[in-house]
């Protein structure tokens, strides 16, 4: 097949509680948050003040050191307050909304003569450009730099992800108008990936500005990252733009409506939720209502996370939808004693090894806890990496290089083509409990800080 | 259960720093984690982790020797009393095993472990599994007659100067159980090599059967033998060397009960099937080698026979595959695993001087396994400046 990238390496966890095939329309939420943190990197800087009155796409607050950046209110309302942590960094802005749904205007791009200029513009005004993501670093893009191509992955293989192919075929007229805005980034082409059998991709064909790929294979082959490696790996000095399918949806739907669209379907997740399924709302909608009093057990004995297990945030039941995250997922806390539980035969236990008898039986699903099962240990166990990392790189070298901060080394083993995400599953498989994804971070932040 | 809990929670602030028993906080995060999987949850990255742990891995190396270990202890027992034409029962065999092996094990726990917890103690990092299978490997390597106290500080040497000092395990370059053996074969030629150490109570002389010879099969085909005797005469058919009721060291004569050994380790998926094949196919085509050009009876013993006598399998299931010591990267693990089988075979046969090449080899092929998997991973940076080079012009 034309176009086709099949995945060997990699892992599907076989999770209880993905979502069902129904849309539920949306609930209002009473309050709204926006995290800063939901973005590597980024410091924000408040233009909204506490007491003001918001419509939707009204401007909130902006990137410190990028201050064309601009993030917008999801909903109409008042600014409660700006919550602070440690050393008043800025934790979030909470929203109360109002019911008078007032939006900002802006002016609708002509899709036929837009420049590259005008297409920065529109995004970062609209509030739209945070949704940007730029390689390597995985940080919102630069408005300033050209990137190579752009990569937009339609099939996501996370545990529990949802199931573009189910919804967004409702929204292609926008997507096709989205691309469209995006299009004057790029100097080369706009990537989309498909999962193998995909009934969206017909829609894409015809756009000659547009290449289609088909994935197969276990997780991480959906990964935007993945297919990036696998078409056109990120060398030293180059920068990939990337973007969630949704924010397509949305870049579209603004630039058709002139009006800011925070609108998204979610998944909802997990094994612990009596119902799951997709839900209609906006990004910083508030855990609670999304989840509308479905958790089956004490709150407290379930953890909450805004996005995939593997790499999601922990958010709890008090918690909000984050930016870039397409589901949320409910999964049981592990903080419990198991007696000789290293000893068992093991049949319920999840492993990609080969060591518990559940791998002789590949179809079960699992209920998988948050229980770490050990304790941290040097690396020992090596080749398992390997098994679930289908890049063209040595990840356990890359990770070894990055905790001596050897920025050489991590530059010539491929840091530049791997964020958090694709190495997530390398994490979840490590004997020794590393903790790949905080350590891969720290490598970015470093290379990224001596950079610049 | 419960009350085992309930104990430990009752004891664990003593253990903890600021408590009166601070100073044995390892141990006691040894035996609690041995007791119990720890309730500790993931705070960062990835919400759900794997099953596997160290503890899994490891016990499963102990359990995949099991077979070796038993075989182990009824044959010092079996080669004890055929030294002496005694017709004795099943159990008189393993009551005499058990005499000479237990205490082995006794001394390379004691003293492994006990080094572990006191640097795990002194470091504050946890206790590493990787000793339970280090002190369990020495004795298997070693003839039943060692002294104990040898046993105690080769076992000693290998945990503190062969990984403690490089920062534990995970660290460390080379083997640390074949450093005890290396350490003792080196400092205590006598009491490793020659025809009298391999089968138990031989160099006490007393009792023995007249005309009965210790030698290994693996010292009569050095000694350019065209067919294995027993200590008795008796000529070994492949099926007894296979079994393995032969003497040697305790583990490493019933090729039938390493097998075992190997065929769960693969199954779990804990040893590298590319080290074991690729240090099978090196080892057996120079043997072909030796076979074609061969112009000593030595060269001449056909290749297969080389995995029946001495230690070539039981290097190849349980050293060889040492993660920490082994080639790290797939490739290299070929060539890792293929240079051992190399080494041994020329070790074994064209150096006059060791009869037996497998302990230098893995330990060699140790040392030059960072410097193979340095090559791969250098492939690997070249192809990406390569491609960063094309883009460039």
């Amino acid at each position: 097949m034309k176009n086709h990238i099949s995945v060997k390496q990699g892992l599907d966890i076989r999770l209880y509680g993905e979502a069902n095939k129904i849309i539920q329309n949306e609930t209002a939420s009473s309050s709204y948050a926006l995290v800063p943190d939901d973005f590597p990197g980024l410091t924000s800087k408040p233009v909204a003040q506490p007491g003001d009155t918001l419509k939707i796409g009204s401007l909130v607050f902006v990137d410190k050191y990028k201050p064309e950046i601009r993030f917008v209110s999801p909903v109409s309302g008042i600014l409660k307050d700006i919550v602070r942590g440690e050393k008043r960094k800025i934790m979030k802005y909470l929203i109360i909304p109002d019911d008078t749904n007032d939006t900002e205007v802006f002016e609708k791009p002509d899709v036929n003569t837009l420049t590259r200029e005008q297409s920065v513009s529109f995004l970062c005004n609209a509030g739209l450009w945070p949704f940007v993501t730029q390689r390597p670093y995985g940080v919102i893009a630069n408005p300033e730099t050209t990137p190579k191509s752009i990569f937009i992955s339609f099939y996501d293989t996370a545990p529990l992800a949802p199931d573009y192919e189910f919804f967004l075929k409702d929204y292609l007229q926008q997507m096709i108008h989205g691309l469209k805005i995006i299009r004057p980034l790029t100097t080369g082409k706009i990537h989309l990936g498909f999962a193998k059998n995909s009934g969206l991709i017909q829609s894409f064909l015809g756009l000659d500005f547009v290449e289609t790929h088909t994935i197969s294979g276990p997780h991480p082959a959906g990964n935007v990252g993945t297919i990036i490696n696998k078409i056109d790996p990120i060398n030293k000095g180059e920068i990939v733009f990337t973007l969630m399918p949704q924010d397509i949806v949305s870049i579209g739907n603004t630039a058709l409506s002139g009006k800011y669209s925070p609108e998204r379907i979610i998944a909802v997740t997990g094994s612990e939720l009596t119902h799951t399924g997709y839900v209609k709302t906006r990004h910083g909608a508030s855990i609670k209502s999304l989840l509308n009093g479905n958790v089956e057990h004490d709150p407290d004995a379930v953890r909450i996370v805004s996005g995939n297990v593997l790499t999601g945030t922990n958010v709890g039941y008090k918690g909000y939808l984050g930016y870039k995250h397409p589901q949320i997922t409910a999964i049981p806390e592990g903080k419990k004693y198991v007696m000789f539980g290293w000893m068992k035969p093991g049949f319920k236990k999840f492993s990609n090894s080969h060591t518990y008898f559940s791998w002789l039986f590949p179809k079960r699903r699992y209920r998988i806890d948050t229980n770490l099962n050990g304790g941290l240990r040097n690396l020992v166990v090596t080749g398992e990496y390997e098994k679930v990392c289908p890049f063209d790189i040595y990840p356990q070298y890359l990770i070894k290089a990055i905790i001596a901060k050897d920025i050489d080394k991590m530059e010539q083993l491929g840091i530049y083509e791997v964020i958090e995400e694709d190495l997530a599953l390398c994490e979840f498989v490590c004997t020794s409990k590393t903790q790949i994804q905080a350590i891969l971070r720290e490598g970015l932040d470093l290379i990224r800080s001596e950079m610049n | 259960m419960k009350s085992v809990r309930k104990l430990l929670d009752k004891a664990k602030p003593n253990f903890e720093s600021g408590g009166k028993l601070y100073f044995l906080h390892s141990f006691f995060d040894a035996m609690e984690t041995f007791l119990f999987v720890p309730d500790k949850v993931t705070e960062k990255g990835a919400h759900i982790r794997d099953a596997i742990d160290m503890k899994r891995t490891m016990i499963l190396v102990v359990v995949a020797l099991m077979p070796a270990f038993l075989f182990g202890v009824w044959n010092t027992g079996f080669q004890f009393y055929f030294s002496r034409g005694i017709d004795a029962g099943f159990w008189q065999i393993v009551g005499y095993g058990l005499k000479m092996v237990i205490p082995l094990y006794l001394v390379s726990y004691g003293v492994g472990v006990g080094v572990e917890v006191i640097v795990a103690q002194i470091r504050k990092h946890e206790v590493n599994e990787g000793v339970f299978v280090t002190s369990f490997l020495i004795p298997l390597l070693l003839p039943a007659d060692i002294p104990l106290w040898m046993l105690a500080v080769a076992t000693a040497f290998a945990v503190l100067i062969g990984k403690e000092i490089f920062g534990g395990t995970g660290m460390n370059i080379m083997n640390p159980a074949l450093l005890a053996r290396a350490f003792l074969f080196f400092a205590y030629p006598a009491w490793m090599s020659g025809d009298k150490v391999w089968v138990s109570g031989l160099t006490q002389g007393e009792g023995v059967v007249d005309g009965f010879t210790g030698a290994t099969p693996l010292a009569q085909a050095a000694a350019g033998s065209p067919h294995f005797t027993d200590g008795l005469g008796n000529t070994l058919s492949t099926m007894d060397l296979f079994i393995g009721a032969i003497p040697g060291s305790i583990g490493e004569t019933s090729k039938l009960a390493i097998l075992l050994g190997a065929a769960l380790l693969l199954f779990a998926g804990i040893a590298s099937w590319r080290v074991m094949f690729s240090m099978l196919i090196g080892g057996m085509s120079v043997g072909i080698l030796m076979n074609v050009l061969g112009n000593t009876p030595y060269m001449q013993i056909p290749f297969y026979d080389h995995l029946l006598i001495g230690s070539f399998l039981f290097g190849m299931v349980f050293m060889a595959t040492d993660p920490v010591t082994a080639a790290q990267t797939n490739t290299g693990k070929f060539i890792y695993g293929f240079l051992i089988g190399v080494m041994i075979m020329v070790i074994r046969v064209l150096n006059p001087a060791y009869p037996e090449g497998t302990m230098l080899a893995i330990l060699l092929m140790n040392v030059f396994a960072p410097l193979i998997d340095h090559y791969v991973v250098q492939a690997n940076i070249s192809k990406r400046l390569k491609r960063f080079k094309q883009i460039k012009a």
